[in-house]
């Protein structure tokens, strides 16, 4: 194989390096004036052209590259393309809502951007070290990324507490790495499921992939790991949530995939008890916790949490329709989450004027567009057909029941149905009328990029739940190549 | 004559499990921050142990990039414990509690 | 099996350890017993390189040396990867399957290298003088 050849399989990765170096390069040099905006725009293009790569990438045959540390198949493409989707509506909303008090608006596109190349690496690498860097890259981005109101105590609170329980988690994940290569004497994540197919499992083993589960729980809040994600939500501005509430997010839950369904099928009595607790602690804890919140930022963290159980149900199905199930789940949550975001972070602005549920009264009066946005998004959080929250939550289920997890299907049913709770209470707010004169002031008017991001929301959340039938093969396709192995071709070869 | 490769697991369990309750115990910043790269420390003897036990080298090229990430990881922590010095005056974790569960 | 005798290996070590503890000790000792105590205000004072010691052991430093410590830190894990590259150079070629691959790829490496250089340089960090309150 050429070096040519092999730089296509990383190319979505090059291009956004090179941008976010270039936006790097030129920031400082600009004057302490000029406005940063076009180098956001340049940021989007650049997501643009990675996007372009990714899919381009779905016309090669599937295959490994760079010594078998990047694999691109159906599964990372598919992933790849979820990752430069928010990255590319949350630069779009990040352009709308900067205004005079940002600073160094620059450097924050480029962190975005810095971070889209570490998730995306994660998507694709069958080699343990290289999914540890990009988990970092994309950690430490987003790290600096909530911490970016730098005056203000909320942020730079969030900004410490996700960095030092970020680094926690981090150590527990290289931890079990270290006895996984202990007990197999690789950390291919290929190598080591035919290491462990062919002798008894040992102990490191086991320990290796509990330690690893906690450090991904910890990075997809799910709980009891989840402590972290309503203080680092509530503090970090608000594009920036949208984007770390579900883009490393589904970076780690496709890191999850590959390694509890490739490297691992052999442990799955072991682990597939474990995240079905995780599922239902986290449904729970989310659902709950939400219920009595008063700032609509810890409400969303909580029921991101709460997403985070529905998607980990579907790992609990053991089967390629549970694999499908979760891809698209990932994709209608952030389709819906970041659409959310986009409508609080215009309507609160940088400087989040409004926090509080009560602060959203009248929102609909004020601006006909956000607060239809917003309540498109928050009917499709509740899960009601015709939008993608509800085709989600039904592949999940059904492919949950399908393997017989009944149980945890009707406690995931009954938290759908307390969830609905609150996100009504926030839309009941939104939509009486104002009783105070100066909750009437117009909303700014709605920028070029908010509407950009706002149509690429709700038309991939309208998708997703109307016509769901390219998606749904799309996932399944990557559920497909993800479990047939490509780096051994004779088995799967023998199966069809 | 060789250590037995147990030594320096259980050196490096022993290591990691300070890390992690000075983690939960500590209320001075820099310290909770110290003890996470204690936990990494750790990690890097278990890889280091493995590799020799295995003769593969792969294990010592992964301490290379836990000892990056580590420094990384320390700029930016660093960084983020001066600013909210900055914004409040105090390390202590106990006071840096505007936000409530 | 070889437990037994084990520790038996860190013998010398022992020795080595009770020798210099005992020649600290003996040293100390032996001059406490023998030499003259005379109290002056001189004596008495903290010795620090032979230059008056001034203010409190646990003063602040200015914060733009923070900036420098972790600069360096950055800087400097980068030679991390220069030395096993340094060390199979003469091997590259045969590895990669190409004569200039592994020259190229340490230029790439040492580019972002210089990118980050070249950033925090326009930034101003390196200005000495400068305030950092903002940054």
């Amino acid at each position: 194989m050429t070096a040519n050849f092999q730089l296509l399989r990383i190319l979505p990765e090059v291009i956004l390096t090179i941008a976010g170096v270039l936006i790097m390069l030129i920031e400082p040099l600009l004057g302490h004036s000029t406005s940063r905006k076009p180098l956001g725009w340049f940021a989007v293009l650049s997501v643009f052209a990675s996007l372009a790569a990714s899919f381009a990438q779905l016309g090669m045959a599937a295959g490994t590259a760079y010594y078998g540390v990047i694999q691109t198949d159906a599964f990372s493409v598919f992933f790849h393309v979820l990752i430069a989707l928010i990255v590319l509506v949350s630069l779009l909303v990040t352009i709308d809502t900067a205004n005079a008090n940002t600073e160094s608006l620059g450097e924050l596109f480029a962190l975005m951007v810095f971070g889209a190349v570490g998730m995306m690496l994660m998507t694709s690498a069958t080699e343990l070290l290289l999914v540890f860097i990009g988990l970092e890259i994309s950690s430490i981005s987003t790290y600096i990324m909530a911490g970016f109101r730098r005056k203000n105590v909320k942020s730079t609170e969030s900004s410490l507490k996700y960095f030092l329980l970020g680094s926690f988690a981090t150590a527990f994940f290289l931890y079990g790495i270290a006895l996984i290569f202990g007990a197999t004497g690789t950390t291919d994540i290929n190598a080591i499921a035919s290491q462990l197919g062919t002798s008894a499992v040992p102990m490191f083993a086991t320990i290796g992939l509990g330690m690893i589960l906690i450090g991904l729980g910890f990075k997809v809040s799910a709980a009891p790991f989840h402590v972290w994600t309503p203080d680092a939500y509530e503090g970090a501005p608000s594009p920036v949530v949208g984007l770390m509430s579900t883009a490393p997010k589904a970076a780690a839950f496709a890191v999850l995939l590959r390694i509890v369904y490739v490297a691992f099928p052999a442990l799955h009595a072991h682990w597939q008890p474990l995240l079905w607790l995780m599922a239902a602690f986290s449904m729970t804890i989310g659902n709950l916790g939400a219920l009595r919140q008063q700032n609509v930022k810890r409400m969303l963290a909580y029921s991101s949490i709460a997403h985070a159980g529905y998607l980990l149900v579907a790992f609990t199905a053991l089967s390629t329709d549970g694999i499908a199930a979760a891809s698209f789940y990932a994709m209608s949550y952030a389709a819906m989450n970041v659409g959310i975001f986009a409508v609080v972070s215009h309507a609160s602005g940088y400087d989040e004027r409004l926090s509080l549920i009560s602060d959203y009264r009248g929102l609909a009066y004020r601006s006909p567009l956000l607060g239809g946005a917003l309540g498109f998004f928050l009917i499709s959080l509740i899960g009601i057909p015709f939008t993608g929250g509800f085709f989600g939550k039904f592949y999940v289920f059904a492919s949950a029941l399908h393997s017989g997890m009944v149980w945890l299907t009707i406690i995931g049913l009954v938290n759908s149905g307390i969830a609905a709770f609150y996100y009504l209470r926030l839309l009941a707010s939104a939509y009486s009328k104002p009783t105070n004169n100066a909750l009437l002031d117009p909303m700014p008017r709605a920028s070029f990029a908010l509407l950009l991001a706002l149509v690429i929301t709700i038309s991939g959340t309208l998708i997703l739940g109307i016509v769901p039938g390219q998606i749904l093969a799309m996932s399944h396709n990557a559920a497909v190549s993800l479990t047939s192995g490509i780096a051994n071709p004779a088995p799967s070869a023998t199966h069809q | 004559m060789d250590v037995p490769i147990a030594y320096y697991l259980v050196l490096s369990a022993i290591l990691f499990s300070i890390g992690v309750a000075a983690f939960l115990i500590k209320r001075n910043i820099i310290t909770v921050f110290m003890s996470i790269e204690l936990m990494l420390n750790a990690v890097n003897l278990t890889f280091v142990a493995f590799a020799h036990e295995w003769h593969r080298v792969s294990g010592q090229i992964f301490v290379f990039f836990v000892m990056v990430v580590a420094a990384a990881e320390a700029a930016v922590g660093l960084a983020i414990i001066i600013a909210i010095f900055r914004a409040r005056n105090t390390l202590n974790v106990d006071q840096v509690d505007l936000m409530k569960l | 099996m070889h437990s037994q005798n084990y520790f038996w290996n860190y013998l010398p070590l022992m020795m080595q350890i009770i020798v210099a503890v005992g020649l600290g000790c003996s040293m100390v000792t032996m001059s406490w017993l023998i030499g003259r105590h005379r109290k002056s205000s001189v004596k008495l004072a903290a010795y620090e390189c032979g230059v008056p010691a001034e203010g409190d052991a646990r003063g602040r430093f200015s914060v733009r040396f923070y900036m420098v410590a972790m600069l360096f830190i950055l800087f400097d894990v980068e030679a991390v990867f220069m030395l096993p590259w340094a060390v199979i150079y003469r091997r590259l070629p045969a590895i990669t399957g190409s004569r200039m691959f592994g020259f190229w790829e340490m230029l790439v490496y040492l580019g972002f290298v210089l990118v980050g250089f070249f950033y925090i340089w326009k930034k101003g960090i390196l200005d000495w003088a400068q305030d950092k309150g903002d940054l």
